[in-house]
């Protein structure tokens, strides 16, 4: 068996090599390799892989240049070294061209620093980890979702409007949930110089004691709370914070809790009035948004996530590089993907050449219940080009390779 | 003052959740020896099926509380299958090879929960009749976590009644004390086992179930109960329902302040409290030394020998293959060979602890994350080259192991494993949280091979020379005098104490050896994947080198590296061919654990000695 995987390979080997010789012209298929943390993360990662397999479906419909595009896929079980196996197994033996997906910000930074030593295109998806486009970033890597800063910068102008000056923040106890805080207080701190901090809660992702962490904030008397925590960790500090009377009087602004991953499992006990940035999938009615919620739905059954957005927006890039490229050869793709504008469901993006980060933003509005499920209401669309530092800001950022 | 009093009620309320979880850990352990890993599963099945029963019969009072009980009882009924049908054709192998079994059962929950109840977390509905709050001192309190206040203590009489009160309570704290005594006096020992462990399941759902109004139900709850209820039970002392209740309130309250006054701390308070209580109470709170099992006939040890000539040629041989392998692996292949290879020598290290010292350790991957973040931080601060890393990377560990070990060797058994694993775990805190120094969980990255090793052909080579050079070393080690000490430590303490050797310092200067040759591997691992993070430092790093060397086989010194390349060589295909990959390991190694329950070679040695003994009979 080992004698012909190595058969395989070799044949691979070959067959790509012709391929990235130059425009490809002759039929066949391009291989994609895809990682991501299926067992660990089902919740965002299931909706996701649908998102990039209907994308892949629209793909090949009409096909690049007569080629087929064909995605392998790989669980990392949520490890880095894991994440690194899976990368070397389909660069090396399956002869992928690129790489893309990873949610884990630190599985993400560990596939951007493979793809650096392969030199071959890693395009994440989701990591939000500032680093992998900014302070570790390297030219290999491209990233799709705005980062913390982005997303927390978004959130950072509407708190200032709140008339609160006490505020306490809560996060998960890893890297995501100290920089959400520390970029949070930054931004708050120099539009307002008046805000105080006078509490911080950092419980340990995934274990959330709901009503002591509650109980410690109350303690505190804020007038309003940062909240970056999501997933099961959310839920319970929503149930121990509402029943303690936490959140009534209090402003809340919190981090991706719009997103239907973590909001819809709050369904009737959905704070009413946060200010969060989600996705609203239902009320979005722009056409290129509703053709694609049109067409998930028919193939799924089922209603679009935030993932799923992901997926086909990532799956959709790494397309419109090749096709821009015109070839699968490293250093073109990378040209390709710099400046690369592509149609997505929430409007036009632009890959920056700058740093490779893409300019997608994110929804950011109120939370509300209608019906017994939570909803976002008086939401807009911002932009993240308006967010993200200058070309010039970032490049003192990043490492120079 | 007002806060003092209502932080503590949310303390007991939490320590209601962990007493149930872990008082059914507890008596399982202490009648049948099995340290239980499918706990957290149990706890996290009755969540699960409370979800689906309140969803089919209602939110109201008797559909709600009709569930839990429902569920409780469902869950007591997969206990007991799992006892029958599983656990009870292993009860005979060596120690802990039970915990094997039930790790698959662990693996294969995971995606049976992911099939039947689907990727999202499931929010329950709030217990009916005690959804709101009450007024404490004028601030609301939830009552439903005083209705857990109150139900914590009422459990808690319960099952003291049931234990001093009724004649199977006397027969299950006799089995606690001797339970082959209990077996030659007449007492079906099936039968308690299995009801036993039915009581404990039912526990562990109930706690899951209960859980339904305060958190979405998902699945990760198993992981996270069951680290939790293990610190309990070993904090209160294996076998004692009292211990585990006062342990419980501790770590509650514990959480509750400490979250108050060290909010950083998140991550490790519970770990610190448990290595300051097991240093000071070896066997915990309430708890007495284990009792000396006295196996059956089939669970005499073997004792180590020397190679056969016949095994020693083909031993030769497996040599050869390996330096031949690069003739016909590709560079993938050839890049797991060296995980392989890395993962024997981690699986051999821990073995020279468990299997030669004598002493189970459930924190190894602290001396593999040791000597990993050791060569990664030497090469990014002081510009070491890769051999000056690995060569310091023992070095780093050893240090490591020195420290923690000179605690733990003073423990024994279970109360051992788990305060290893308390270091390990402040370990892992430590560098996850000093993002200055270590890069914090975003890890290092860019630790790759030196010019000369970058292929996959020569790091291959160089994970054979270094592994198999620290394994051979390790080898002679077991057969050399001061190896021969450490297995007399361990086979007989107090003779060995007789004759003189100092217990103590041998078994500590053997755990530190081990330690040390861990970290070998893990500097390997780091330039292997070129980058560190903290999950090197893992419980479940630890965990898969603990299911390494109990699949190979834990009396054989070739045991260890028969269940590296096994396991490991399982766990990279199988996620590649299927995505329930968690579920085929898991059926794959219950399998092997039904067929082998000494290990892969634990098998093998044995039938080689009965054929050496017949020989040796028919010989004049």
């Amino acid at each position: 068996m080992h004698r012909r995987t190595f058969l395989k390979a070799a044949a691979a080997a070959a067959f790509a090599a012709g391929l990235g010789a130059g425009p490809a012209s002759a039929a066949g298929t391009i291989k994609i390799g895809e990682i991501n943390s299926y067992t660990a993360l089902p919740a965002f990662t299931i909706p996701y892989r649908n998102g990039w397999q209907l994308a892949l479906a629209e793909i090949n419909k009409k096909g690049i240049d007569g080629h087929q595009l064909e995605v392998i896929s790989r669980d990392d079980g949520g490890k880095p070294g894991d994440a690194v196996t899976a990368a070397n197994e389909l660069v090396t033996r399956d002869g992928v061209k690129m790489l893309m997906g990873t949610f884990f910000s630190n599985v993400g930074l560990a596939v951007s620093d493979f793809a650096k030593q392969k030199q071959i295109v890693f395009v994440a998806g989701e990591p939000l980890t500032d680093a992998i486009t900014w302070q570790k970033g390297n030219r290999y890597t491209f990233r799709l979702r705005p980062p913390v800063y982005v997303q927390v910068a978004i959130l950072a102008q509407e708190a200032a409007k709140l008339p609160a000056k006490r505020w306490a923040t809560v996060a998960p106890n890893y890297e995501y949930g100290h920089s959400a805080v520390d970029d949070f207080k930054k931004l708050m701190s120099a539009k307002r110089p008046d805000i105080q901090w006078v509490a911080a809660q950092w419980p340990a992702v995934g274990k959330i004691d709901g009503g002591a962490t509650a109980e410690a904030l109350l303690q505190a008397k804020p007038d309003a709370i940062f909240n970056a925590t999501f997933g099961a960790d959310l839920t319970n500090f929503v149930r121990a914070g509402t029943t303690r009377g936490l959140f009534k009087g209090r402003s809340v602004v919190s981090l991706l809790t719009g997103e239907p991953e973590y909001l819809d499992p709050l369904g009737a006990d959905t704070p009413v009035g946060w200010i969060v940035t989600g996705y609203p999938w239902s009320q979005i009615k722009t056409p290129a948004h509703e053709a694609f919620v049109k067409a998930y739905e028919a193939k799924y059954h089922d209603y679009p996530r935030l993932g799923s957005v992901v997926g086909y927006v990532t799956m959709k890039a790494v397309a419109a590089m090749i096709e821009r490229a015109g070839s699968t050869n490293t250093d073109k793709l990378i040209k390709a993907g710099e400046g690369l504008k592509i149609p997505s469901p929430f409007g036009e993006i632009t890959f920056r050449a700058a740093d490779h980060q893409s300019t997608m933003g994110a929804f950011v509005g109120k939370t509300a219940v209608v019906n017994g499920k939570g909803i976002m209401v008086d939401w807009h669309y911002a932009n993240g080009a308006a967010y993200l530092p200058s070309p010039a800001a970032v490049k003192k950022l990043r490492p120079q390779d | 003052m007002d806060f003092v009093v209502i932080q503590s009620l949310n303390g007991l309320a939490t320590a209601s959740t962990l007493f149930l979880v872990a008082s059914g850990l507890s008596i399982i352990f202490g009648v049948t020896r099995v340290v239980n890993f499918a706990h957290g599963s149990f706890y996290m099945l009755g969540a699960y099926i409370a979800y689906t029963l309140v969803s089919r019969l209602g939110g109201s009072v008797a559909g709600f509380w009709g569930s839990i009980a429902l569920a409780a009882a469902a869950v007591a009924s997969l206990g007991a299958a799992m006892e029958t049908t599983l656990l009870r054709r292993v009860y005979k192998a060596p120690e802990l090879l039970q915990l094997l079994a039930t790790f698959g059962v662990v693996l294969i929950v995971q995606d049976l929960v992911l099939v039947i109840w689907g990727p999202s977390d499931l929010l329950g509905p709030r217990a009916p009749g005690l959804a709101g709050a009450v007024n404490i001192l004028g601030q609301p309190f939830p009552q439903y976590a005083l209705f857990l206040i109150l139900f914590g203590p009422l459990v808690y009489a319960g099952l003291w009644l049931l234990f001093h009160r009724t004649r199977w309570g006397t027969l299950v704290r006799a089995a606690t004390q001797d339970r082959e005594m209990v077996a030659a006096l007449g007492v079906n020992q099936a039968w308690l086992f299995t009801s036993v462990f039915t009581l404990g399941a039912a526990l562990a759902g109930m706690g899951g179930a209960l859980q339904l109004p305060l958190v979405a139900v998902n699945h990760t709850m198993d992981l996270q109960s069951i680290v939790e209820a293990f610190v309990v039970v070993v904090i209160g002392g294996f076998g004692s329902v009292t211990g585990a209740l006062l342990a419980a309130v501790i770590i509650g309250e514990l959480n509750a302040f400490g979250i108050v006054i060290f909010p950083d701390l998140t991550l490790v308070l519970t770990f610190v409290a448990m290595a300051i209580i097991l240093v000071v109470r070896p066997w915990g709170l309430l708890g007495k030394p284990e009792a000396a099992v006295r196996g059956g006939a089939g669970s005499i040890e073997l004792p180590m020998r020397p190679l056969a000539p016949r095994l020693r040629l083909f031993a030769l041989g497996v040599g050869l293959v390996l330096l031949a392998l690069p003739l016909v692996l590709g560079n993938y292949g050839l890049s797991v060979a060296s995980e392989v290879l890395i993962f024997a020598l981690f699986a051999v290290s821990l073995h020279f602890i468990m299997g030669t010292g004598g002493m189970i350790s459930f924190g190894h991957a602290a001396y593999f994350g040791l000597g990993a973040y050791g060569a990664a931080l030497l090469m990014k601060y002081l510009m070491f080259p890769m051999l000056g890393g690995i060569l310091f990377a023992p070095v780093v560990a050893g240090l490591g192991a020195l420290v923690f070990g000179w605690f733990c060797v003073r423990l024994s058994g279970v109360y051992l494993a788990m305060l290893t694993l308390a270091f390990a775990q402040i370990t892992y805190a430590i560098v996850f949280q000093w993002y200055g120094f270590t890069g914090g969980d975003n890890g290092l990255i860019g630790i790759w091979p030196a010019a000369w090793a970058s292929s996959a052909t020569a790091y291959y080579y160089l994970c054979l020379a270094l592994c198999g050079g620290a394994a051979l070393l390790l080898r002679r080690i077991a057969f050399a005098p001061f190896g021969y000490t450490l297995r007399a430590c361990r086979d007989s303490g107090l003779r060995a104490d007789a004759i003189g050797i100092d217990l103590a310092t041998h078994r500590w200067l053997g755990f530190a050896l081990g330690g040390a040759f861990a970290g070998i591997a893990g500097a390997l691992y780091a330039f292997l994947k070129g980058s560190v993070f903290p999950d090197t430092i893992s419980i479940s790093t630890s965990i898969d080198g603990l299911v390494m060397v109990l699949l190979g086989g834990i009396q054989t010194l070739v045991g260890p590296i028969v269940g590296a390349a096994t396991y490991k060589t399982l766990h990279v295909t199988m996620s590649s061919y299927t995505n329930q990959w968690q579920a085929v390991l898991g059926v794959i190694i219950i399998v092997l654990v039904i067929a082998f329950p000494e290990g892969i070679m634990g098998r093998f040695a044995r039938t080689a000695e009965a054929r050496t003994a017949r020989a040796g009979d028919a010989a004049p």
